[in-house]
């Protein structure tokens, strides 16, 4: 008993006091900025590995980005990584970033669903549904409900049972075998329900756009409620992108 | 000769490897290598060749460090005798040829799909109807659970058959994960493109899976790798074994209802993982390695970085150890739980930390070492229990083991040369084949170019191919309620497996 108590004592305070603000160590890539400055756009384009790189103008699709960092080490006059990691939005050309630009990527509050705020403002339970993921995205979503980041303290968590959900989580580029699978979880999940795609995976497919193992008609069917860029989602990306949506901003 | 040898990343000439009928590459690999305990099966795989089938079979021979090779063309859809009647470690192995290729075998005693392919050659058989063994009996009853699971996991499906609380038998099915990933990889072109993809095989294994591929690569373009580039593999692999080792602690901790001991190896796992972050940006290494460079070099800086993480992180997480190890309400749902004996181990052909788990001394760093660790002078860990506590124990040490490891290295930091990528292309008609021990244990790949030097086959397999097995043959009379710190005491990819 004593000992459990030292080792209490021990952990000090270990969770992060204000998780929207609160800088993130090292050299996170989160949101890039991407100068107006002329360079040969078709070599730029040609390193990216998901072709999430455009030209005129010179934008990023975080949908489609890895954020590997490739194109600001062989361009960084034309494109340099910020720590901003609020990547989350509710309009898939939000995650779009153009040359010229430096804006928070953020949500256009009049397609918010109304019943959002009004039924998920103080409590949101959610249910993960990991469709061929890596177990990046997932470890990360873990990771989120720890005692450092804690997101339980805003009333969001992931439950066992979609009954129990308010809405889905979807990681992975969504294989043709969990296709079936995906569908069960949201049809068993109670109205209203909103569905989230946490990662560049779920997307766009990621690296795996493009392969014959993938089955993403769900995606068509309905509205999706958020986006959340990232290989994988950071935990405050997650957490900072579920507050916005979820909590009118004053 | 009825094969060639090769060492751990060594590029051959893909004609030089033996092409032998059938019977004498049967005889050879399961009457002969394999009965020698010190080989197991690394890999074994089928490609089109010639409008036939091209089975290579890969045996690595751990006492004498290196790796026999060996081939044999035989037609689609015939009917040939198994390995797997003789040696149950190629069970899978051949289930993989049969569901990819069609080649029937006339005595595999459990020939079932492993993971529904979207190439498979039949595809008349869908992952909703897997055929699960089934006992008939008024005392018996299922539990299915999957392949959505309760917590935040990757999917697969649990199919038990209990009497009472006792779990009689476990079937995985797997398959759910399958995201075609070898065919991407000769279909995406860029070295970028592949490097993204082989980080992406197993999100919680990215520097053992990417620094497999990288090392396979620069040999296959016959590149020497630069001891700069190992020094900062060897330290990242040995970094990510403490970051994962520590999460499967508290998730075991979390798995018996021990709060303290989750909460506190949760939160020690934070700084390890935002170490990777601080060196190349993502807390899961995504990024860090790269074939022939590196965009993020070691510097003096970071050194000191990871000595500040770790002065702090050895005294918490030792004197979390000690309190964990030594508490009896903890041991009694640890010990004897989940045992599988050495004997099965053997039989089965498992591998990584959990084999050793079962004293069982299979470890890529000491048997097919490369970069550093003959330097290093790595002595597995071995365990002989085989139950979760000696899994949980194996990864205390082995978290103290990498540490100093780390630290040994980090005495001696290569100065920072100049990182440029100048790879050639591909050699033509070449074989390479590179083995990695990763957190769970080996990773191998493989890889065959054709007389251009473009990729005509790209083989990955991960540990968790070879054990999820165990863990379905550890559980067998224990209580269903014991499942879950079983499964996490393996911690096995799904999508590694289904790739
Ligand atoms: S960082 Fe994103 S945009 Fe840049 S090359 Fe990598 S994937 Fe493409």
């Amino acid at each position: 008993m004593l000992n459990s108590l030292k080792i209490v004592y021990h952990q000090g305070k270990q969770y992060i006091p204000d998780v929207t603000t609160v800088e993130v160590p090292g050299i996170f890539r989160g949101r890039p900025i991407i100068s107006n400055v002329k360079v040969d756009t078709e070599k730029l384009i040609e390193i990216c590995p998901t072709h999430a790189i455009n030209a005129e103008p010179v934008s990023i699709d975080l949908g489609k980005c890895t954020f590997c960092g490739e194109c600001a080490f062989a361009f960084p006059d034309k494109i340099r990584f910020t720590k901003d990691y609020k990547l989350s939005t509710n309009e898939r050309k939000g995650l779009i970033v153009s040359e010229g630009e430096d804006k928070p990527i953020d949500l256009n509050p009049d397609i918010v669903r109304k019943e959002i705020y009004r039924l998920f403002g103080g409590s949101l339970k959610l249910r993960q549904v990991s469709a061929a993921g890596d177990n990046s995205c997932e470890w990360e979503l873990n990771a989120a409900g720890n005692v450092n980041f804690d997101m339980g303290r805003f009333g969001i968590e992931f439950v066992a049972s979609p009954r129990h959900a308010d809405g889905i989580v979807i990681t992975g580029p969504i294989s043709e075998n969990m296709a079936e699978p995906l569908q069960i979880c949201y049809d068993a999940t109670p109205d209203p329900k909103i569905i989230i795609l946490a990662g560049t995976d779920a997307i766009s497919g990621g690296i795996f756009e493009g392969s014959s193992a993938l089955d993403r008609s769900f995606l068509n069917k309905y509205k999706i409620d958020l986006f959340i860029a990232g290989n994988p989602v950071h935990p405050l990306s997650f957490i900072n992108g579920v507050l916005h949506l979820i909590r009118k901003t004053k | 000769m009825n094969y060639t040898v090769v060492k751990n990343n060594q590029r051959i000439s893909v004609n030089s490897i033996p092409v032998v009928k059938y019977e004498d590459f049967m005889d050879t690999i399961v009457s002969g290598l394999m009965q020698d305990k010190n080989n197991h099966c690394a890999n074994y795989f089928g490609y089109h060749y010639e409008s036939k089938i091209k089975l290579v079979c890969c045996i690595a021979d751990d006492a004498n460090h290196c790796i026999y090779i060996l081939s044999s063309v035989v037609d689609q859809n015939i009917i040939l005798p198994s390995f797997t009647a003789h040696n149950l470690s190629f069970e899978k192995f051949e289930r993989e040829i049969h569901e990819n290729f069609g080649v029937d075998y006339s005595d595999h005693p459990w020939l079932k799909p492993v993971r529904y392919p979207f190439n498979a050659n039949d595809k008349s058989k869908t992952i909703a109807n897997y055929p699960f063994y089934q006992i008939e009996s008024e005392e018996l009853h299922e539990v299915g659970v999957g392949p959505i699971h309760a917590g935040v996991i990757e999917p697969g499906h649990f199919r038990f058959i209990c009497n009472g609380e006792q779990i009689l038998h476990l079937e995985i099915q797997l398959g759910y994960q399958h995201r075609g990933i070898e065919q991407l990889f000769l279909e995406k072109k860029s070295l970028l493109q592949k490097t993204t993809l082989a980080e992406n095989i197993a999100g919680d294994t990215v520097i053992g899976h990417t620094s497999t591929f990288a090392k396979l690569w620069e040999n296959l373009c016959g590149y020497t790798t630069t001891p700069e580039l190992e020094f900062a593999r060897t330290l990242a692999l040995e970094h990510e074994r403490i970051a994962i080792h520590t999460g499967d602690l508290s998730a075991i901790c979390t798995d018996i209802a021990y709060q303290l001991g989750s909460s506190v190896f949760g939160r020690l796992r934070t700084p390890v993982i935002n170490y990777f972050q601080q060196w190349g940006g993502n807390r899961l290494a995504k990024g860090l390695i790269r074939p022939g460079k590196t965009n993020f070099p070691f510097t003096k800086e970071l050194a000191n970085k990871w000595y500040d993480v770790f002065n702090a992180y050895e005294p918490d997480f030792t004197e979390m150890v000690k309190e964990l190890f030594d508490l009896p309400s903890a041991l009694a749902r640890l010990e004897k739980t989940g045992v599988v004996s050495t004997e099965v181990a053997e039989s089965i052909g498992i591998v990584g930390m959990a084999a050793r788990a079962s004293g069982v001394n299979r470890d890529i760093r000491l048997s097919h070492a490369d970069g550093l660790y003959e330097k290093l002078n790595h002595k597995p860990i071995v365990k002989l229990h085989g139950d979760v506590f000696s899994r949980a124990l194996i990864r205390k040490e082995e978290i103290f083991q990498s540490i100093e490891y780390i630290k040994q290295l980090l005495k001696d930091i290569p100065e920072n040369l100049k990182y440029e990528t100048n790879l050639n292309t591909p050699e033509p008609g070449s074989f390479v084949i590179s083995l990695t021990e990763g957190w769970r244990g080996e990773i191998c790949h493989c890889a065959i170019t054709d007389y251009k030097g473009e990729l005509i086959m790209y083989k990955i397999k991960d540990t968790s191919f070879h054990n999820w097995l165990a863990l379905a043959l550890s559980v067998r009379n224990n209580e269903i309620s014991d499942f879950p710190i079983c499964n996490k005491s393996f911690n096995l990819s799904y999508c590694g497996h289904d790739l």
